[in-house]
């Protein structure tokens, strides 16, 4: 299996030595550490490689990838900057709604439908109308914020109904039809190409993001996120910080929903809706805040549970779902990507008992 | 005129009556339960159950649905919620929104998909005129019932004994523990109250918003404004919260509908920005 | 080394539960077996018209058999939660996996609009059962509809009260789609026929209180009131109407047949009898073929009454068994789309017809009056216009 040849080849796992982890947790060691880990390599190619293990679910898949893009901006501002937010499906469905118009003026013809400019566009619509209301989340607390967020996306889906000459109100817009990825690649019906188009463009994003946090900029917010007073008081410019992180996750954002748009062909106001907001920002706890995979790792296994068990009984999955949430929190510290460090760290220890205390 | 500033302040109650049990939870207890809309579903269907399928009277159904939400509260506080107190909030809004949907789906299972109605009985269902103002018999009665509460609640938390022993337990658990202060009975006492009033929110907004498995996460945006705009930390916040944002609504939507969608959330946005702990606020650390 | 092997153990089971989810191909039959997608909302807010929906397509099955034209008929049912990118994800996964021959469903408009490109791209059609606006048809030539429009709905209605006394009218309709369509469709024939709208009121779709608009609505002293809102809305909205009084003010409460929905109109008390609606279906419409629906229905469904989504999954499931009876079993989209242009059939509703140039519902439209009979209440047909087109889809 080719897994294991990664796995042969990557010895750049050095088992952590056990007297500095005693001082700071397993988490954060790994982002402080910016080396590719060897399990990250794994769920990159896992990703890849399901083109051709699941080739009839490639539509589900990208869906995941724009879904986990979503939750993955949230974690910039939640998991490495503290604030947390409700109203990231406002700048989704901005971007959503972007690229449509972007496709649509073209119809289907480069280069306005162009795919890649469509992005670009509603990723810097997203992040401009998020550096505008950026301002609102820097005072209060988690609820204030929430709520503040949450206002402004619900105030913007309202819009979105209002000024149906633009967005076609609450029918959606129609005729939105990008031409190909680069020239050369169609939309099709298999998603063969919406799946290529979302995993290579939320791996690049998912690269800067890597970037970004491991950088002096990231390591500030972590710190602000530890203590605002103590990281302002020793010089730190906190609001610039987290306005300049508020911008750039909105962007993100941005740019999830104007994927989707052009993998779906379509923009409906349920881009824009509160569920959207609230989705994300559940699967990203579901899947674990502050390791930058949490997002994808929940959108992985939430999308999968609620296909695998919407599909068993269409009427009462939402049962199951609350079943494994309500579990999830009751016996797993930070969601997914929690439970499986919490057993790593676990089997280390164990590990270095037997071999009395060496690596 | 004063019609429409009957209404808006009736729709202001209803609003009231739906969030205040989710001020003694979130704002009292420190915990973010948004599940609160689940328990007022059970005390919503418990009512349509009662008068629709049994026939028996809407006065017996209000305090059943209290008692029943408030024994489902208790129960789900002993098992489930009391290991969730020293969580994130994170963590409690995940597992509430599981309870969300493992009610939602429980009830169409029990209920079925569609609309539950209550029809009141006819001496609640007309109109009278006061100060020459058409206003609803039913309006005016979950004004009064609101009223009440609001009075009520606000006297326990600040008068009684047991109030401040729920204060000293909310503020500082341990030290309150060491006063000898029976903590654990206190917050399940207070769950169970917070479930109860949901409940009977659930039974009095039952006829005018009816009642479908969906509920608890269609009304949920509105709890959290209510809560948002009033500040969480009383019981008067959230009361004069309710009054402003049921005006404001019907009012708005009545002078200039063009715009009516987006009003509530504007006055929370606004009042959040210059006051982002809520209009009225008891300061405490937290 | 134990670490590695655990998270590779994790990730392999992670792997496992997902190949579970890659639906096992039914190589066996695949000649013999019709496959039907049915994609609605089955849980969210829209979930009673899936449900219903859903009741009339096994309920025709049932009584009509699962073969036709030597062909098993296996309806797939899909939840999209009334999520328009669901609608679509599914409805492309049942093409190209599941390759059904058909596409059904649709409780919201949106809902039916998003997979126009992709059955227009496939050239699978797509049977509409419940969503409402005009335009859907005309999006994909692989669209047909056996619900309603809501212009073919209310214009009977504008027309009906034009003739009899009713000189004002207030509209107040939600503010989306099919609420729009409503509006402008019955302010047109309104006014033509001498009507005067004194004012248009639109309710935000997510809106708990119609105090205001209703209180605005009696201000303008109309002789009737026009409301239009989502079935889902229809029992709260009627209650606060009863509840200022306006059914007992002598103003004419009016609209089409949404607002007094059959599986709602059960739970509704006294205070609604004599609203007047517009609509191609109720429970109490007095043919045989009717009353044997009703009948069976509520034997299948422990005594609930069926309303117009169910007689939409009913009818949509009929056109489909007639189309595969006139292609003799074959399944190409075109020649599909072929037996479905014009063809007419009588149904519980009454006799309809699929318009062979616009393939829109054509159908008789039923005025009615809420009243009391056998203990509940029904809309009670009291006029009829027969054989309605869309006004607005050429």
């Amino acid at each position: 299996m080719s897994v294991v040849d990664k796995d042969a080849l990557a010895p750049a796992t050095p088992a952590p030595s056990p007297a500095p982890a005693a001082a700071i947790s397993p988490a954060r060691r790994l982002l402080l550490d910016s080396r590719w880990r060897w399990w990250e390599l794994l769920f990159w190619v896992a990703c890849a490689a399901s083109f051709w293990v699941f080739p009839k679910k490639l539509m589900l898949i990208s869906e995941i990838f724009i879904l986990g893009l979503l939750a993955l901006s949230i974690d910039l501002v939640l998991g490495f900057a503290g604030l947390v937010t409700l109203g990231q499906g406002a700048f989704f469905g901005i971007g959503a709604y972007a690229a449509g118009l972007m496709a649509k003026a073209g119809m289907g013809v480069a280069p306005l439908s162009d795919p890649l400019l469509g992005l670009a566009v509603a990723g810097l619509a997203a992040g401009a109308v998020g550096f505008a209301t950026s301002f609102l989340v820097l005072r209060g607390s988690d609820l204030t914020r929430l709520m503040v967020t949450l206002g402004v996306a619900l105030i913007f889906e309202e819009m979105v109904i209002k000024f149906k000459d633009i967005t076609g109100g609450s029918d959606g817009l129609q005729g939105v039809m990008s031409s190909p990825v680069l020239g050369v690649w169609s939309f099709d019906l298999f998603g063969r190409t919406a799946f290529w188009y979302s995993l290579i463009l939320t791996f690049l994003i998912f690269l800067f993001c890597r970037r970004l946090v491991n950088s002096n900029y990231g390591l500030s917010l972590l710190a602000i996120k530890g203590n605002p007073l103590r990281a302002r008081t020793i010089g730190m410019p906190v609001n610039a910080r987290l306005v300049s992180i508020y911008t750039i996750a909105a962007a993100i954002a941005g740019i999830s929903g104007g994927m989707l748009t052009q993998t779906t062909q379509f923009v409906s106001p349920d881009m824009a809706a509160f569920h959207r907001s609230a989705d994300a920002l559940l699967i990203l706890i579901f899947g674990g805040s502050g390791f930058l995979y949490g997002g994808l790792v929940g959108a992985v296994a939430f999308r999968v549970m609620q296909d695998f068990l919407g599909n068993i009984t269409p009427q009462y999955w939402l049962f199951y779902v609350g079943l494994v949430l309500v579990l999830l929190v009751l016996f797993v510290r930070g969601g997914i990507i929690g439970m499986l460090m919490a057993a790593s760290e676990k089997l280390t220890s164990r590990r270095n008992d037997q071999t009395g205390g060496r690596p | 005129m004063l019609t429409i500033l009957f209404d808006g302040v009736a729709y202001g109650m209803l609003l009231f009556i739906l969030a205040v049990g989710l001020c003694v939870t979130l704002g009292l207890m420190n915990f973010v339960n948004l599940a609160h809309g689940a328990f007022a579903m059970a005390g919503g269907y418990l009512t349509v159950v009662m008068m629709n399928r049994m026939g028996i009277s809407f006065w017996w159904c209000l305090p059943a649905a209290f008692l029943f939400s408030a024994a489902l509260g208790a129960i789900l506080e002993r098992t489930l919620y009391r290991r969730l107190y020293d969580k994130t909030h994170l963590d409690q809004v995940l597992f509430s929104i599981g309870l969300i949907f493992m009610s939602m789906a429980a009830v169409d299972y029990a209920m079925g998909a569609s609309q539950q109605i209550v029809n009141l009985p006819s001496y609640l269902s007309g109109r009278v005129e006061i100060f020459g103002a058409q206003v609803g018999v039913y309006r005016l009665f979950v004004i009064a019932v609101c009223g009440v509460l609001a009075v009520g609640l606000q006297f326990i938390i600040a008068r009684t004994r047991f109030g401040s022993q729920l204060r000293a337990s909310v503020d500082d658990g341990r030290v309150a523990r060491g006063l000898g202060i029976d903590v654990t009975r206190i917050f399940s006492l207070t769950f169970a109250v917070g479930s109860g009033l949901a409940g009977l929110g659930g039974a009095l907004g039952a006829s005018i918003l009816s009642m479908d498995p969906f509920f608890p996460l269609k009304y949920m945006i509105y709890f959290l404004i209510v809560i948002a705009v009033g500040g969480a930390t009383t019981i008067t916040g959230p009361f004069f919260a309710s009054l402003l944002l049921g005006i404001a609504d019907v009012g708005g939507k009545y002078f200039v509908p063009a715009i009516g969608g987006f009003i509530i959330y504007t006055i929370m946005v606004a009042v959040l920005i210059f006051r982002p702990e809520g209009l009225f606020t008891r300061r405490t650390r937290r | 080394m134990l670490r590695r092997q655990l998270l590779l153990g994790a990730a392999s089971l992670a792997t496992g539960v997902v190949a579970g989810l890659a639906p096992s191909a039914p190589a066996l039959a695949q000649q013999q077996t019709v496959k039907v997608g049915f994609i609605a909302a089955m849980t969210g807010p829209q979930a009673s018209s899936g449900r219903q929906m859903l009741q009339g397509i096994r309920l025709y099955q049932a009584l009509n058999g699962d073969t036709v034209a030597g062909k098993k008929i296996e309806v797939i049912v899909r939840d999209d939660t009334g999520v328009a990118d669901q609608t679509r994800r599914i409805a492309q996964e049942l093409i190209v996996n599941e390759k059904v021959a058909f596409i059904s469903g649709f409780s919201l408009t949106p809902l039916a609009l998003a997979v126009a490109p992709v059955i227009t791209q496939s050239k699978t059609p797509a049977i509409i059962m419940t969503a409402g606006t005009s335009i859907i048809t005309a999006q994909s030539p692989y669209f047909a509809r056996v619900s309603f429009t809501l212009p073919q709905q209310t214009m009977p209605m504008a027309e009906w009260a034009a003739k009899n006394g009713v000189k004002t009218a207030v509209t107040l309709v939600t503010d989306y789609g099919p609420g729009l369509d409503s509006e402008k469709a019955f302010a047109e024939k309104f006014t033509e026929l001498g009507g005067k709208v004194l004012a248009q009121l639109r309710a935000p779709l997510a809106n708990p209180e119609f105090a205001p608009f209703l209180q605005r609505a009696a201000d303008a002293k109309p002789d009737a009131i026009f409301l239009f809102v989502p079935g889902t809305q229809a029992g709260p909205l009627m209650r606060q109407v009863v509840d200022r009084g306006l059914t007992k003010s002598g103003v004419k409460i009016i609209g089409p047949g949404d607002i007094t929905e059959d599986e709602q109109l059960v739970s509704m008390d006294d205070s609604v009898l004599g609203v007047l609606t517009s609509h191609f279906y109720s429970a109490a419409h007095g043919s045989d073929a009717n009353k044997r629906f009703v009948a069976e229905f509520r034997k299948a469904n422990n005594n609930q009454r069926p309303n117009f989504f169910a007689v939409g999954g009913w009818d949509g499931m009929h056109a489909i068994y007639e189309a595969l009876r006139k292609t003799n079993g074959e399944t190409d989209g075109d020649k599909i789309m072929g037996a479905l242009r014009g063809l007419e059939w009588d149904s519980p509703r009454g006799r309809m017809s699929i318009d062979p140039q616009t393939r829109d519902v054509v159908q008789d439209v039923y005025i009615r009056r809420v009243e009391r009979r056998d203990g509940e209440l029904y809309n009670i047909e009291f006029d009829v216009v027969r054989q309605v087109k869309d006004p607005y889809r050429k």
